[in-house]
């Protein structure tokens, strides 16, 4: 694998979900997913996960699940760098399971540990009888894919209501980025004596 | 004194080594806390200590047997030594020892090490070093020693003891009775003490003098504690060992700690032990009321000062306890003193709170208001001002300054003139009309122009004296003769105002003198004084008359010029008319000649040919030189001065007197006093706003106002305008008399070099006056009878100066010139014509420079000078304007790499093709990031691909045509599917949400009705499951279930021995004849079966993607199985998106098989006990049904046809009725054997059948009318509404992609004569062959040919052409045939099984209708209960479309006449009447060819 002439690098993320800040809401769990391009492939660890529920804890406005997350992909491009998708589920007054959010994050370039909230969304219904009978039913609009929210295609026709937040941490480290041209470091980070890199289109 | 002094000092060091002690105390229990020992003990010692800090000064301590623990370890053997001692002390050891051997044993060293070891460090750090005596220094230092010393004693005495069971060493007792333990360290704490103490005291003495209150001090001891901490922990450190050197032992003992310290008790601590803590940290303000001597300092009286008489306010209430608390807890603080007032009351604002509400109160606000309090709605006006700063510009930091220069005014006319004012002013007026001309003395430039031009038309005459003029010089005299005449009438017109100014003010002032004494007082210092000069006699007459002389010449030579351009012009005209009159004689005469021969007709035509008769004119008369003469000198002594009179030179001064107020009469003096009641102010506004006014000024006599004050105006806004309104006031009322306006100046025009300005102003008021004054806007009159009656308006003249101020460095404070078009326009357009159209961002300078040349603007006039510049620089520099313009200039920076490096890059080449969504590359995966990587034959087959589309490989087809077909469908289908990449694109709602619909009333209403229906209905419906997505399933979630159910009509087998049909009686009235489900167990018989056996027994496997399940077998020929097959169902690649598996193409394949069982028991014998047989299975036939079938219409339900091979050998069919031909029912209800089938697929699969409405979202190209298509809209959205599961069609997309009207596609077509020629007598027989032509065209689904994508219609011609085509091609062909056959036919757009939604067609015959189905050439009756097709949307012919608006959509139940609006909707209606449209089929079919085609198909035949 220590080859001078990698083919591929490979991204490793390791971190949790933390928890969110849903301030209505209690007793929730959360799902992710991971979206990515063509030329990416996982080469280990779940590319999905659904959470345990979690309760509030008394007076404080926090749910947490730090729900860890581990993954390597693999790729050979850094075009459709992976996002996380996350989506928090509850329920609502009547008890019916309904999706209090949807949010997705690009994972972080840089090697090292960054921690991101994103801010949560919900489809928003169509009409206000729709809502009403949504809310009624426990049946509030969803997302066919929840992977519609890393894609920027056919967003257009929707609306949403912004409600709460979700915190990430992660942890990358990268394998042979540099190697294949790629800086994703900052200048003044990058070590100095890094040289000889190979460029992807050698014309 | 010194006793004096020893008190406080006492007191001092009292409370000090309280503190120490207490300090002491928290260190005890803090190790209590840590590693709890006998309580008890602990806490005896504490009190221990104390109780010895309290007595040590006083006395030497009285030793408590308590204080003896340390001894006993020092010589524990002591006690058993027999040396003569004292009993006492034997006792006290004994009892000692007794207990130190429990503290011994029981550890409990209360001193930590770490603090034996920290005092000892910090011990030779102290300041006190410094301080105490060198002896102390060392007695300190000897007890140290000491300590050592017995440390190391205890050591080995606790060891010795050990071993020599408690017998102390000889040096032990030695030690023991040598040292002495208690004095001396007291003695050393003692003066330890007292030093300390000296200090203490110094220390509180420098600090404060004050050392009278006890309080006080005690809070100043604090502090010195405070400061000197160090200090103090040290004193206390020093204490500690002082105090402790008395129980020395315990630290000792606490070296050794770790080897005791093993078991603890739990800990507990008591109640009031807790309590007792509490109670020091926790503070419980008390209730009780603090008395007033607490709150104020010492001997203060507390003051009221209400009682005093200053006003209080009232205090928030607040109740008692709480105030009590609150003091409570404020005096606990140090400063808590502060916070009361003089009363010996918290200070407190008073109640903010106000009793009564200051707002005022709204009643009756449901009635009506009071009118005046309604609110009124206007609509918001933008601020016309807004936003126009100039800061915008970009230049915030600099300021823009407009200075305004308000110096004075002068009234022209006032209402409280005197009429000798009024004269006065007209005078002056006069004065200065007279001085502004003689100051531009435009009189003499003119004369001047005039000697010039003439010497010069003089000059050019001479040069050319005797020669021929040029063209051009003749131009230009003529030109200058033209400028010369100009500037003559100019300079008369100059002339003549000159005079009469003149006369007039001699006029005016012969008034004003008249007034004068006829009113015999003087108000006005007007005086004219007239000079005259003489002027030489001679000279003059010469000028005058030579003047005259040159005038009248050249009015002659201008006369003569024109008379001679008259002459010209008559003469031409003449000469018109001349010949006219030649030719009409000649005409004439022709006519004449012509009359002889032909009619008049011809003449009236020649005489029209000629036009009009022109106009005779008379010659101009020749001008009358004389009479120029006698004009000009006429004229001259108007005008002109005559020889020899003077010059007057009027000279008006105002230095004549004023008659005093007091000679005047009362009259005069009343408006004299109103004038001197009046002043005056100016009001600055700029941009409409007041930003300052003047100083208010008295009117003088003279009725001029000096004001002369500057405004600097600091500018933000850009200034749109600039205004001053002059303002009179009476008293304390003011009017505004009238309101200038200041154009704003250019930004060229700066404060200082600006000259003053006067303005003109007037104001229409009426006033009117009892007294003097005239009034204005009044009638009056000079004359003493009333006539000659004068109208004054109050007018005058402001004299006011605006421009920039200069600033620091003489940088003008005016905002840039080159102002946005936008919004500056209304600023400007005072300013200049040319910065009006916006000279600086004027493009079109050609122009500019055209219209220059062509309006011969005078380089020289300042007013053009801006012009001229721009012109010049435009012509000079030729600015260089490219022709032409970039979008995206930069785009060459941003590209990444050059295009034909892009394309060399296999690996670009590679992204890109993907993100194109190349169907080779459309999946590809993982782009290696290498160039060298990805080999060349990657796009070897994309390239074969795309070069093939121009070679047509016959070889994989038939024949030439077919490849030439394919290829065109091929393009077809691309050109289709790039169309419907884009739409994949086009998102709705539902494509990314799902939500459940409302629930309609109707739904409702359904639901509610449930609640009452049976529980167990007798014939149930089947119930809709509920739907899953696609997307999440996995292998093996999804089964199809096949239901087969019972078969009809299945041949029978045929004896071997060729008896007639055993079953001859069976066959088809499977009603009756329909058995209940034999069961298999019927004993098999055999190969040779007797009669009244089953002739078949037959089963069906149903094939499914490899897997093979078989029913049970019935019996006979008409079984009823009723089982259930269900078969795994697995997706392509495990692609369970509902695309792919639309795609799927795997069909359900269910064969009919006759099971036979053949004996092949050889020997007899064993039959009895053998069984041995043979299973055989016959084929006899199948059916087919395509997954993706089942998949869009979620299930099947129905019976099919089973296809069946045309001969079936061994086995028959009985047909009782199959001869006869006729559109009969019970005919084609035997033909065939059928198979009842329920076949779907668990879970319910949602559909994806979205692409179908996507299409619809994405508007294709249409060359239909806006109107149609939105009827067309509307009319399917409607019948979507109605009946959502009736298919409705009112537009399809031809093979161009483009929308076209279903019904253009109906045309009656001749099909070939060939088939009409067949059967000549027979109708039918014709209509079933014609049919069978069609269905023999081969059919191409185009969800398959076009990915799923949509429907395309291809004309009959285009359908012919390719030969391959859907259901539509084939109905709509078979459908135009019929109609030439002279049939009705209708298309049906319904759906069938097993097809789905598809196209069937319609004909009317014998007044019954016929369904046909196109695919196949089959037609079935309306009451046809197996006619496939299930539900019936609408219908189409040449001339509409009807919508099916029946209860039932089964051709069975209805009715098909569609001239019945209520079953029928219609959709051209009277309301949108039929536009007209033409057919998009081609008249004539190629029916040779295609026919010729058809027929040499090898798998053709009838």
């Amino acid at each position: 694998m220590t080859s001078n002439n990698p083919s591929a690098f490979l991204l490793m993320v390791n971190g949790q979900i933390e928890g969110a800040n849903f301030p209505e809401y209690d007793d929730m769990y959360c799902k992710y997913c991971f979206v990515y391009g063509h030329d990416w492939a996982p080469t280990s660890g779940l590319e999905e996960g659904i959470s345990q529920i979690t309760s509030r804890g008394s007076g404080s406005q926090n749910l947490v699940w730090n729900f860890p997350i581990d993954i390597t992909f693999k790729s050979t491009n850094p075009f459709g760098w992976p996002q996380i998708v996350v989506s928090v589920y509850g329920p609502d007054t009547f008890g019916n399971d309904v999706v209090r959010g949807y949010g997705a994050v690009h994972i972080p370039f840089t090697p090292g540990k960054h921690t991101k909230t994103i801010p949560m969304f919900v489809p928003e219904s169509t009409s206000r009888l729709q809502k009403f009978t949504s809310w009624l039913m426990g049946r509030r609009p969803e997302f066919t894919d929840p992977k519609v929210v890393a894609q920027g295609e056919g967003r257009e026709v929707t609306r949403v209501r912004s409600q709460g937040f979700v915190t990430l941490q992660f942890n990358i480290v990268t394998k042979d980025i540099k190697k294949l041209g790629y800086d994703t470091t900052s200048t003044e980070h990058a070590p100095a004596g890094l040289s000889g890199t190979q460029q992807p289109y050698g014309t | 004194m010194a006793v004096e002094e020893e008190d406080p000092g006492e007191t001092l060091r009292r409370s000090l080594k309280a503190k120490h002690m207490k300090r002491k105390k928290k260190l005890f229990k803090e190790m209590v806390l840590e590693s709890p020992p006998d309580e008890e003990n602990e806490e005896t010692a504490v009190q221990e200590e104390r109780g010895e800090g309290l007595q040590r000064d006083d006395s030497s301590p009285v030793r408590s047997p308590r204080d003896l623990p340390p001894r006993p370890v020092i010589r524990p053997g002591s006690s058993q030594s027999e040396t003569s001692m004292k009993q006492r002390v034997a006792e006290k050891l004994r009892a000692a020892k007794s207990k130190t051997a429990s503290l011994l044993e029981q550890e409990s060293i209360i001193e930590p090490v770490s603090r034996l070891q920290s005092l000892r460090d910090r011990e030779t750090l102290t300041r006190f070093d410094r301080d105490i005596d060198q002896d102390l220094r060392v007695d300190e230092d000897s007890s140290f020693a000491a300590r050592l010393k017995f440390r190391g004693a205890a050591r080995s005495a606790a060891r010795d003891k050990r071993a020599e069971d408690g017998l102390p060493t000889a040096e032990e007792a030695y030690n023991f009775f040598t040292f002495n333990f208690d004095p001396e360290p007291q003695d050393k704490s003692r003066k330890q003490r007292q030093s300390r103490r000296r200090e203490a005291e110094e220390e509180g003495e420098a600090e404060s003098e004050n050392e009278e209150e006890e309080e006080e001090e005690e809070k100043e001891e604090v502090e010195t504690e405070r400061e000197y901490e160090g200090q103090q922990l040290e004193t206390r450190d020093e204490d500690a060992p002082l105090v402790s050197d008395v129980e020395e032992d315990l630290f000792v003992i606490g070296q050794s700690e770790h080897d005791f310290l093993e078991v603890r008790r739990a800990e507990y601590l008591g109640y009031s032990r807790r309590l007792q803590r509490e109670r020091e940290t926790v503070f419980v303000p008390s209730m009780r009321t603090v008395p007033a001597s607490g709150k104020l300092p010492e001997n203060v009286r507390p003051r009221y000062l209400e009682e005093e008489g200053l006003y209080v306010g009232e205090r928030p209430s607040v109740s008692l306890t709480n105030r009590n608390i609150l003091e409570n807890r404020i005096l606990k603080q140090a400063e808590g003193r502060e916070w009361f007032g003089d009363d010996g009351r918290i200070m407190a604002l008073p109640d903010p709170i106000k009793e009564s509400s200051s707002r005022p109160p709204l009643f009756h606000l449901e009635d009506e208001l009071d009118p005046a309090l309604h609110t009124v709605y206007r609509k918001a006006l933008k601020s016309k001002h807004a936003n126009r700063y100039i800061a915008a510009m970009g230049d915030p930091q600099t300021d823009y300054q407009l200075d305004v220069d308000v110096s004075g005014l002068i009234f022209s006319h006032h209402p409280l003139f005197s009429r000798e004012h009024v004269l006065g002013a007209r005078l002056a007026q006069l004065y200065d009309q007279h001085l502004t001309g003689k100051q531009k003395k435009l009189t003499h430039l003119l004369t001047d122009k005039l000697n010039g031009l003439r010497n010069t038309i003089r000059n050019m005459l001479e040069l050319h004296r005797g020669e021929a003029l040029s063209q051009v010089t003749q131009h230009r005299i003529a030109e200058y003769k033209q400028e010369v005449r100009h500037t003559r009438h100019l300079r008369d017109v100059e002339q003549e105002k000159d005079r009469a100014l003149l006369k007039n003010i001699i006029r005016v002032w012969k008034e004003l003198k008249t007034l004068r004494d006829f009113q015999r007082f003087t108000n006005t210092p007007y005086k004219l004084f007239i000079r005259r000069e003489m002027v030489d006699m001679d000279q003059d007459e010469l000028e005058f008359n030579n003047e005259i002389v040159m005038e009248v010449s050249e009015l002659r030579a201008e006369a003569e010029e024109d008379y001679q351009r008259k002459m010209s012009e008559y003469r031409r005209r003449h000469e018109d008319w001349k010949s006219w009159r030649r030719k009409q004689k000649a005409l004439k005469k022709k006519q004449k000649k012509k009359r002889q021969q032909e009619d008049e007709d011809e003449d009236e035509e020649s005489e029209e040919e000629l036009g009009e008769e022109p106009e005779k004119h008379d010659s101009p008369e020749k001008p009358d030189m004389t009479a120029v003469e006698e004009q000009v000198r006429e004229k001259a002594t108007r005008i002109r001065r005559k020889p020899g009179e003077p010059v007057l030179i009027p000279e008006l001064t105002v230095s004549g007197p004023v008659t005093p107020n007091e000679q005047c009469p009362r009259a005069e003096f009343a408006r004299r006093e109103d004038v001197a009641k009046r002043s005056l102010f100016i009001k600055v506004l700029y941009n409409d706003k007041e930003v300052s006014r003047t100083d208010s000024r008295t009117l003088n006599m003279d009725f001029r106002v000096h004001f002369g004050q500057i405004f600097n105006l600091k500018i933000v806004n850009w200034p749109e305008s600039i205004k001053l309104q002059i303002f009179e006031s009476v008293g304390s009322s003011s009017s505004q008399l009238a309101e200038v306006c200041v154009p704003v100046p250019e930004s060229s025009v700066l404060t200082g070099s600006a000259p003053s300005e006067e303005m003109e102003f007037s104001s229409n008021q009426r006033v009117t006056f009892n007294h003097e004054g005239v009034g204005s806007g009044v009638p009056f009159s000079f004359e003493a009878d009333g006539t000659n009656m004068q109208t004054l308006l109050t007018s005058g003249k402001l004299s006011c100066c605006v421009s920039w101020a200069v600033g620091m460095n003489d940088v003008p404070l005016a905002p840039p010139s080159n102002h946005p078009v936008g919004g500056v326009y209304s600023g400007l357009m005072q300013m200049d014509a040319i910065a009006c159209i916006g000279a600086s961002s004027l493009n079109d300078m050609k122009k500019l420079g055209k219209w220059a040349a062509e309006s011969r603007l005078d380089p020289n006039d300042p007013n053009n000078a801006s012009i001229m510049q721009l012109l010049s620089v435009v012509s000079g520099g030729e600015m260089a304007v490219p022709e032409y313009f970039r979008l995206e200039q930069l785009q060459e920076e941003f590209n990444f790499l050059s295009d034909e490096e892009l394309q060399r890059s296999r690996r670009f080449r590679l992204l890109m093709l993907r993100s194109q969504e190349v169907p080779e590359f459309r999946h590809f995966k993982c782009v290696p990031s290498v160039e060298r990587e990805i080999s060349e034959k990657v796009f070897q087959e994309y390239e074969r691909r795309i070069k093939e589309g121009e070679i047509i490989d016959t070889k994989d087809h038939i024949d030439a045509h077919r490849a030439l077909v394919a290829r065109y469908l091929q393009r077809v289908r691309e050109s289709v599917i790039n169309r419907f990449l884009i739409a994949k694109h086009h998102f709705i709602l539902s494509d990314v949400v799902s939500e459940d619909e409302v629930p309609s009333i109707g739904v409702l209403g359904l639901n509610l009705f449930k609640l009452a229906e049976p529980k167990r209905p007798l014939k149930p419906l089947r119930k809709e499951r509920k739907k899953v997505t696609a997307q999440n399933l996995s292998d093996g979630d999804i089964k199809l279930l096949v239901n087969i159910i019972r078969g009809y009509d299945i041949p029978i087998r045929r004896p071997y021995t060729s008896k007639p049909p055993v079953s001859a009686r069976s066959a088809r009235p499977f009603t009756e004849q329909f058995t209940a489900p034999v069961s298999s167990q019927t004993p098999v018989q055999g190969s040779d079966w007797p009669l009244g056996q089953p002739l078949i027994r037959p089963f069906v496997e149903v094939s499914f993607q490899r897997s093979v399940l078989q029913t049970s077998t019935a019996e006979g020929p008409n079984p009823c199985w009723n089982e259930e097959i269900v078969l795994p169902f697995s997706a392509p690649n495990g692609d369970y998106c509902s695309t792919s598996l639309q795609s799927f193409k795997d069909e359900v394949f269910i064969n009919l098989f006759d099971e036979l069982l053949y004996d092949v028991v050889e020997d007899e014998r064993e039959r009895g006990n053998t069984i041995h047989t043979r299973i055989e299975r016959h084929w006899l036939g199948s059916i087919k049904i395509p997954f993706s079938t089942i998949y869009l219409q979620s299930r099947i339900d129905g019976t099919f046809k089973v296809s069946t091979p045309p001969v079936l050998l061994g086995y028959s069919k009985e047909r009782s009725l199959g001869s006869d031909g006729g559109y009969d029912a019970i005919r084609s209800l035997s033909d065939g054997t059928f198979l009842s089938l329920f076949i779907t697929i668990e879970p319910q699969l949602v559909p994806g059948e979205t692409i179908r409405e996507k299409m619809k979202e994405v508007k294709f190209d249409s060359q239909e009318l806006e109107r149609l298509l939105t009827a067309c809209e509307v009319f399917e959205k409607e019948a979507g509404r109605c009946f959502s599961d009736r298919p409705c069609l009112t537009t399809v997309i031809d093979m161009n992609g483009k929308t076209v009207f279903v019904t253009r596609f109906i045309r009656p077509l001749n099909p070939p004569q060939k088939l009409l020629d067949a059967f000549p007598n027979s109708p039918q027989d014709t209509m079933e062959l014609v049919a069978r032509y069609v269905s023999l065209i081969p059919s191409l689904p185009d969800s398959v040919s076009f990915a799923r994508v949509c429907d395309l219609w291809s004309t009959c011609d285009q359908f012919l052409t390719l030969l391959a085509g859907d259901e539509e091609e084939h109905a709509v062909l078979l459908c135009n045939y019929f109609l030439f056959m002279g049939k009705k036919a209708w298309l049906i757009i319904g759906t069938a099984i097993p097809e789905g939604p598809t196209v069937y067609v319609l004909t009317y015959e014998q007044s019954r209708y016929l369904i046909w189905n196109p695919s196949t050439g089959q037609h079935y009756g309306q009451y046809d209960i197996f006619c496939p097709l299930q539900t019936i949307g609408c219908l189409i012919n040449t001339d509409n479309v009807w919508f099916n608006m029946q209860p039932y959509a089964a051709p069975v139940r209805m009715s098909f006449d569609v001239s019945r609006p209520k079953l029928w909707k219609p959709f051209f209606s009277r309301a949108f009447p039929d536009p007209g449209l033409s057919s998009v089929q081609v008249r004539t079919t190629r029916t040779n060819d295609s026919s010729f085609i058809v027929q040499n198909y090898p798998s053709h035949w009838y």
